[in-house]
């Protein structure tokens, strides 16, 4: 059982050279049998079996990790935290996942250094504006707050903007959600997998899927490289790879593999205490608690599994940062990466059930996942458990495409590289 | 970043070539429902060499057939399209 982490053991840490702490999971090895097996060991595999154990009381659960836990996007993202979609399914969605976030350090007794510092939208345009003030319209009567900012407003919230005359993109408004921000996001990695552990949940790491062992349409089991392990339902959460491992049971998902790039700066003072966003020139802006400046922007538009995208990308969102905020100019890059994102041809994610029964899948989150990590496990276990959707997931379904109700947040159509 | 060699214009960066679709995905005129849904909506996605559907968009604005390495990015042949 692990510590429980307070202001007192802290202290008596410090005090004891900090030598006290134990590791916060076990290393198992796998058992033969588990009533589910989640495949995927990021924030959204780790966060299902966690709530698996905590909310529906299933403690036979493993979560098979190919390498290590949170090495995947959920290390790989620019951390930012909202709910404020245009469409009524990603709204109830996401606004799940923030009020789950809102009590989530507390939950899993882990510091997710989650700080509701504000996410604001940038309006370059009067067109922009209308749009904005649509969105924040439709926010409202989701019950979610919004706010239109004035230009004047936005001068006084965000300083650091560039608000000449002869900017080149100009800041004529904006619309802020206050209560979306960052997390740490390595910690909620660690914050799950330290809380599902404490519950009986084995995180298996270095085990990586080779094959599903399926019988007469319904999954058995998994082939893996420390052997077969049986399972009663089995959880699919690989999000960047959810094509080649259901592949592995024969399904062909509306997913293709791109890749999205972020960079950081070297650590500065506090310059930025809000996520800047420009959603009509796709520009990421927001400071770390280290002092870095996070910067994200457009995919690279094409499949690749590589995890390292093209220059050309980091020199336009650069470009773009630098626009918008002149005080970045001086700064240098310190390190820049990519993440294998799982395009949905409708932008949404795909959460719930395959032809294969017993074999659930939650992916194609686009380069949107981090943000939805409490929420998505939270109705996927809902699903592993009770063998029905969760009423927020449903509208996710797979079978979605098919039928024509697809949710196209941008309403770009079935063409991963146009978003 | 890619070099893509245009049968056309020569050897030139990716950034100038806008990526369409694989080719198995390229629907068909006349195809049935059942068909182009599938067409549409399912990809094998696969990590390694692939045939895809790629236009010089900044240059020539030729359609081009593309095959090329998803993990290496290593381009292997191209060709101008001439159908499934």
């Amino acid at each position: 059982m692990a510590d429980r982490f307070s202001a007192i053991e802290l202290l008596r840490a410090g005090l004891s050279g900090q030598k006290r702490w134990t590791r916060h999971w076990r290393d198992p090895e796998p058992r033969s049998h588990y009533d589910v097996v989640i495949v995927g060991g990021g924030g959204h595999g780790l966060a299902t079996a966690y709530y698996l154990a905590a909310i529906h009381g299933i403690r036979s659960v493993a979560v098979l990790e190919k390498t290590w836990i949170g090495g995947g996007n959920t290390g790989r993202n620019t951390t930012i935290i909202r709910s404020n979609y245009r469409l009524p399914q990603m709204q109830r969605l996401l606004e799940f996942s923030l009020q789950l976030w809102e009590t989530l350090s507390d939950s899993l007794n882990y510091n997710l250094m989650f700080s509701q510092r504000g996410a604001v939208f940038l309006g370059h345009s009067d067109a922009d504006m209308a749009k904005l003030a649509e969105r924040g319209d439709s926010l409202r009567c989701a019950g979610i707050d919004a706010a239109l900012m004035s230009r004047a407003e936005m001068a006084h919230r965000i300083p650091v903007l560039n608000m000449s005359p002869d900017a080149r993109f100009p800041v004529v408004g904006g619309l802020i959600q206050e209560r979306g921000g960052t997390a740490r996001h390595d910690a909620v990695a660690w914050g799950y997998a330290r809380a599902a552990d404490a519950l009986g949940v084995d995180i298996i790491q270095n085990c990586e899927v080779t094959g599903f062992d399926i019988d007469e349409g319904a999954v058995r089991g998994v082939e893996t490289t420390r052997g077969r392990i049986g399972a009663d339902r089995i959880g699919v959460c690989v999000a960047g790879s959810s094509s080649l491992v259901m592949a592995l049971a024969g399904l062909a998902l509306p997913i293709e593999s791109h890749l999205l790039q972020a960079f950081v700066s070297e650590p500065v003072k506090p310059m930025i205490d809000t996520v800047i966003m420009s959603q009509s020139i796709h520009c990421y802006i927001s400071q770390s608690d280290k002092g870095e400046i996070v910067l994200g922007g457009d995919p690279d538009h094409y499949p690749t599994y590589s995890q390292r995208g093209s220059p050309h990308r980091l020199e336009d969102v650069a470009a773009q940062a630098i626009a918008l905020v002149p005080a970045l100019s001086r700064l240098r890059m310190l390190r820049a990466w990519a993440g294998t994102t799982d395009m949905s041809f409708d932008g949404s994610p795909i959460i719930g059930a395959t032809p294969i029964e017993g074999l659930y899948l939650n992916g194609g989150w686009c380069y949107g996942g981090f943000k939805a990590t409490p929420g998505s496990g939270r109705v996927f276990a809902h699903h592993l458990a009770t063998g029905e959707a969760h009423p927020i997931a449903a509208p996710f379904a797979l079978d979605r495409f098919a039928r024509g109700a697809t949710i196209d947040e941008a309403g770009s159509g079935p063409a991963p590289q146009s978003r | 970043m890619m070099l893509i060699s245009c049968p056309f214009c020569g050897p030139r960066a990716h950034v100038e070539f806008t990526y369409e679709r694989p080719v198995e995905a390229v629907v068909p005129a006349g195809a049935q429902e059942d068909e182009a849904i599938g067409l549409l909506y399912q990809r094998t996605n696969p990590r390694g060499v692939s045939r895809e559907l790629w236009r010089h968009t900044h240059g020539c604005r030729a359609w081009l057939a593309v095959e090329r390495d998803t993990f290496t990015h290593a381009v292997s042949a191209v060709a101008p399209w001439s159908g499934r």
